[in-house]
């Protein structure tokens, strides 16, 4: 059962994945080119040899681009269906349709936008080597708080539901994630290391274009989840994870 | 109308979920395996490395800047 629901999940990331790739290789990869090209004058400027390519940039950008979201999107379609299996009809009344909408909302939510308040993806050009691993421990350190806070609140929420309904439910676990988030964003430390001269514009629209690529990602990935649910029990009527 | 004779509302909350031990191993081995496949675009060589090239890190290089791990 569990097996067939991470195959969909999995599916469903590839789906997704496709079309998130789209969006970045249209709408990210000009913002990628010219914070490049910024780095690349400073080093020039600086009398620096220019890098070494190990791969070309033109396969950075297409084939390894499609890859690096394809991988990654497999990865969390199949988090996506353990999340659906541990939750599916446990949650109230929610059906199958809006368990797998609400997972890739709260998903989207706390995996990528609000760790991303605090520590915002970052074109090429902008973060130093030297601090990279302090930057990478921060950065999980805040997805890992707000996953386990968001898990943690809608538990809370189904434990409250039936005593004081939904709706207060709801705000009581919105309150209880908000609240361990906000905490966890106060004790972390900030992290700036934007170049001086660094366009404000390229910087803006390269986090743009992240937040909406994942926003793109997560909604397809939910529609699709439930697409291809509608797609097996029409195939496979009352057979195994469509019996019930 | 009640609840009970809409079949477009479900109202039996935990009887028929996957059990928790079935979901368990898989959410185990299967978290893992994503987990490891995640590390592999967004922090290989970037803060730590398991093939000593930098080829994995230099290919994937745009999807990590652009899904939003930190980099340099």
């Amino acid at each position: 059962m569990v097996g067939k629901l991470l195959v969909r999940g999995m599916l469903a990331g590839v789906i997704a994945a496709i079309f998130a790739f789209a969006f970045f290789k249209s709408y990210g990869e000009p913002w990628v080119d010219h914070a490049i090209a910024i780095e690349e004058q400073h080093s020039t400027a600086a009398g620096m040899a220019a890098e070494p390519e190990l791969v070309s940039r033109s396969v950075q950008a297409g084939l390894g681009l499609l890859t690096g979201v394809l991988v990654y999107g497999v990865a969390i379609g199949g988090l996506f269906a353990i999340a659906y299996a541990f939750a599916n009809k446990r949650l109230g009344v929610l059906s199958p349709r809006s368990t797998a909408m609400l997972i890739a909302i709260v998903g989207l939510v706390a995996l990528i936008v609000v760790p991303a308040l605090k520590y915002p993806a970052n074109p090429p050009a902008v973060g130093s080597g030297d601090t990279i691993g302090a930057r990478t421990q921060l950065y999980f350190l805040m997805v890992a708080a707000s996953v386990l806070s968001a898990t943690l609140s809608i538990m809370a929420a189904t434990k409250l539901w039936p005593k004081i309904g939904g709706w207060y439910a709801s705000l009581a676990a919105v309150c209880i994630y908000a609240g361990i988030v906000a905490v966890m964003m106060q004790i972390l430390p900030a992290v700036n290391e934007v170049p001086e001269d660094f366009p404000a514009e390229t910087l803006y629209n390269f986090r743009t274009a992240s937040i909406a690529g994942h926003v793109i990602f997560w909604t397809l990935l939910g529609v699709a989840f439930d697409i291809l649910r509608l797609l097996s029990e029409a195939l496979w009527p009352r057979r195994g994870i469509n019996a019930a | 109308m009640s609840a009970i004779t809409n079949p477009n509302v479900y109202n039996s909350p935990a009887d028929d979920a996957i059990p928790l031990g079935q979901v368990l191993p898989w959410a185990v081995f299967g978290g893992m395996m994503m987990l490891l496949s995640i590390y592999f675009v967004g922090v290989e060589e970037g803060a730590m490395s398991l093939v000593s090239s930098n080829y994995v890190h230099e290919y994937v290089h745009d999807a990590r800047h652009l899904l939003g791990f930190p980099c340099h």
